[in-house]
């Protein structure tokens, strides 16, 4: 693969910049995208270094299209990738349907901003239920939830390499204070960390004589039985089970003693985690539970700390009204921890909010 | 000291308006306004504000107003025009809202000859966001994603708006095109782009040519070079369709 970063090398850049760096690294060969703050800076980087090493770019006319130009891209054998936000992200909901529905590898990155509608162009959290489930099925789609600049680059580069490998549609989840803020962060080329890319592959215009050294690659996304359409969704909950026991990830902090379990993702978890150790400095045992996979959700791993932890009570952290605890509710049902929650929809949460609910529920 | 007047129908507690130093659309707006004044509809006309920098004149009329979303004000304003038919209905949009997300509404609204008055506001860019290449931005000319200049080869030309609408609408349809330099006929433009939804005739559509110093990045006197200049060059201005006759004052 073509290196892009050469020697690993610390930047102090923006989430969005990374982004741009980290697809290019990845060997993306287009990007498909439609302004939207937060999430606009990636399209402003990708538009000026990509041509140095050929990769393209179009800006569609919205973003239902830029989705859609992105699952051409995908079936033809390229890896390409979008980008979004709020309004942009309900709008996508239709192609990532069909990239669902077709197991296409397609990549987004989503900068969350407030909602719902317009909303704010600043930050929030309230997009989790729509990237993991949004559309008309059942959420076979891969949810990353970063909270640091290394992160955004580290699983931006792996969101290509997710996809290609289980052909599910790949979501890395940021938000507008990861997209905006500048942070410093280590850039590498794949190969220089170990890191095989997938070489991708097309699905359509397969080349040969049809007919006689092939058959034609016919898809599609709808079908005439209940029955057919059944055993294709089954199929898929069944890979997407297979494939949940590698992809899934999450972080655990101070956990073995707490008696109180933060549970947060993305960028409040850093909140959390400061939080635990100001906590414990205070003499309240806390620890933390960070999903970094919101979809496969780390339930199993979840249950499997509560059950041994033992913790009086559980907190759950975020900028939004509850969509990331209806996650974790629904994967620690019949667990009898009493369980607090500390909602801000659309607006930050620091680790002072944390220790102040915390010491008002201890 | 004499300070010009701001129109009957602007809503005074909003004013100063958030608009850039420089911007257009303070201008269309004030057409807008003394169009509605003498016109005597403040209190029956609707406005519609895409999202863009359109948004932030939300509540910048004495008249009652409906932000949309980014590009759909137009089936915003069919859906109230065609429950109240009595009320003027006007939507207010950018060149990106109107030419590209919103494009299928344009079209589809256009071919229905749905009575009501779009105005288009087109300084070449998405000025909202940034300053990113917009359907009308022009050919070599340099925006947030297409740093070296607008390639037609792989992105094709500057959008015609009107020469679009006038192509597939009916012909009591309004169409025109104006320009924040010459506000004698701007006025006169919006004036009939409205008449034309009060006599029930049919679709209105004005786009007006306007400056965006913020984006890109020019001083006053480059700002009026390009949009006299430039702009006024290859969008043609005038009326490409009207039921009123040329040259009607
Ligand atoms: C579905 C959706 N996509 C993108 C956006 C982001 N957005 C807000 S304003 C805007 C562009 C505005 O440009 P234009 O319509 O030309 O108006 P201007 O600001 O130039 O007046 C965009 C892309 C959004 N709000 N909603
Ligand atoms: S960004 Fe451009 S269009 Fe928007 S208010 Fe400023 S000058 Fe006007
Ligand atoms: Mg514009």
């Amino acid at each position: 693969m073509e290196k892009i970063i050469g020697e690993t090398k610390k930047a102090f850049i923006t989430g969005n910049e990374a982004v741009a760096w980290a697809a290019l690294a990845a060997g993306a060969d287009s990007m498909f995208g439609y302004p939207i703050t937060p999430q606009n800076e990636v399209m402003h980087y990708w538009t000026r270094i990509s041509p140095q090493y050929s990769r393209s770019f179009l800006q569609t006319e919205d973003e239902i299209s830029a989705g859609f130009t992105v699952c051409g891209a995908v079936q033809s054998g390229k890896k390409s990738f979008t980008a979004t936000a709020g309004p942009g992200n309900v709008l996508m909901q239709e192609p990532f349907g069909m990239a669902e529905a077709m197991r296409l590898p397609l990549v987004a990155i989503i900068q969350q901003r407030g909602g719902p509608s317009s909303g704010t162009v600043i930050y929030s959290q309230q997009e989790v239920t729509l990237t993991a489930y949004g559309g008309n099925g059942e959420g076979h789609r891969i949810v990353y939830s970063t909270s640091t600049h290394q992160e955004i680059y580290d699983y931006t580069i792996k969101a290509f390499n997710t996809a290609w490998k289980y052909r599910f549609p790949v979501f890395v989840l940021g938000d507008g204070y990861q997209a905006k803020m500048r942070e410093p962060l280590e850039m590498y080329d794949p190969e220089d960390k170990g890191i095989e890319m997938i070489t991708p592959y097309p699905l359509i215009g397969l080349g040969g004589k049809i007919g006689v050294d092939r058959e034609p690659a016919h898809f599609c996304n709808i079908y005439s039985m209940e029955e057919e359409l059944y055993d294709v969704v089954m199929q898929f909950e069944q890979d997407y089970e297979a494939m949940s026991r590698d992809v899934i990830e999450y972080r655990e902090f101070f956990c073995e003693d707490a008696d109180i379990i933060i549970l947060a993702h993305g960028v409040v978890s850093r909140a959390a985690e400061d939080a635990v150790l100001i906590l414990r400095d205070m003499g309240i045992k806390a620890g933390f539970f960070r999903p970094i996979t919101l979809r496969p959700f780390p339930g199993q791993q979840l249950r499997d700390m509560l059950s041994q932890v033992k913790p009086q009570k559980i907190l759950v952290a975020e900028s939004a009204m509850g969509q990331f605890a209806k996650l974790v509710k629904n994967e620690i049902y019949g667990e009898n921890i009493p369980l607090e929650t500390l909602f801000k929809p659309g607006m930050g949460i620091i680790d002072h909010d944390i220790v102040e609910k915390v010491r008002s529920i201890f | 000291m004499l300070l010009p007047a701001m129109p009957k129908s602007w809503y005074l507690p909003t004013k100063p308006h958030k608009f850039c130093p420089g911007c257009g659309h303070g201008i269309v707006l004030k057409a807008l306004g003394e169009a509605v004044d003498e016109l005597n509809i403040q209190d029956k006309t609707i406005f519609g504000f895409d999202i863009g920098c359109s948004l932030l004149a939300w509540d910048f009329f004495g008249c009652d107003s409906v932000q949309t979303h980014h590009g759909r004000t137009t089936p915003v304003m069919v859906g109230i025009k065609r429950s109240r038919p009595e009320l003027i209905c006007v939507g207010y949009m950018g060149d990106g809202g109107g030419y590209s997300i919103g494009s299928q509404h344009l079209l589809n609204a256009a071919v229905r000859d749905e009575n009501i008055t779009l105005v288009l506001v087109n300084n070449t860019n998405y000025g909202m966001t940034g300053g990113q290449m917009a359907p009308t931005t022009l050919p070599g000319q340099k925006t947030e994603t297409s740093p070296f200049g607008r390639d037609p080869e792989t992105t094709g030309y500057p959008t015609k708006g009107p020469e679009f609408i006038a192509a597939i609408t009916s012909d009591s349809a309004y169409v025109a095109r104006a320009t924040v330099s010459k506000y004698k006929q701007l006025k006169r433009y919006t004036k009939n782009a409205l008449r034309n939804q009060m006599e029930n005739k049919g679709f209105s559509f004005l786009e007006v040519l306007s400056t965006c110093p913020t984006n890109w990045k020019t001083n006053a006197q480059q700002t009026w070079n390009f949009l006299e200049e430039e702009m006024e060059s290859t969008f043609r201005l005038g009326e490409l369709k009207t039921p009123f006759g040329k040259g009607v004052k």
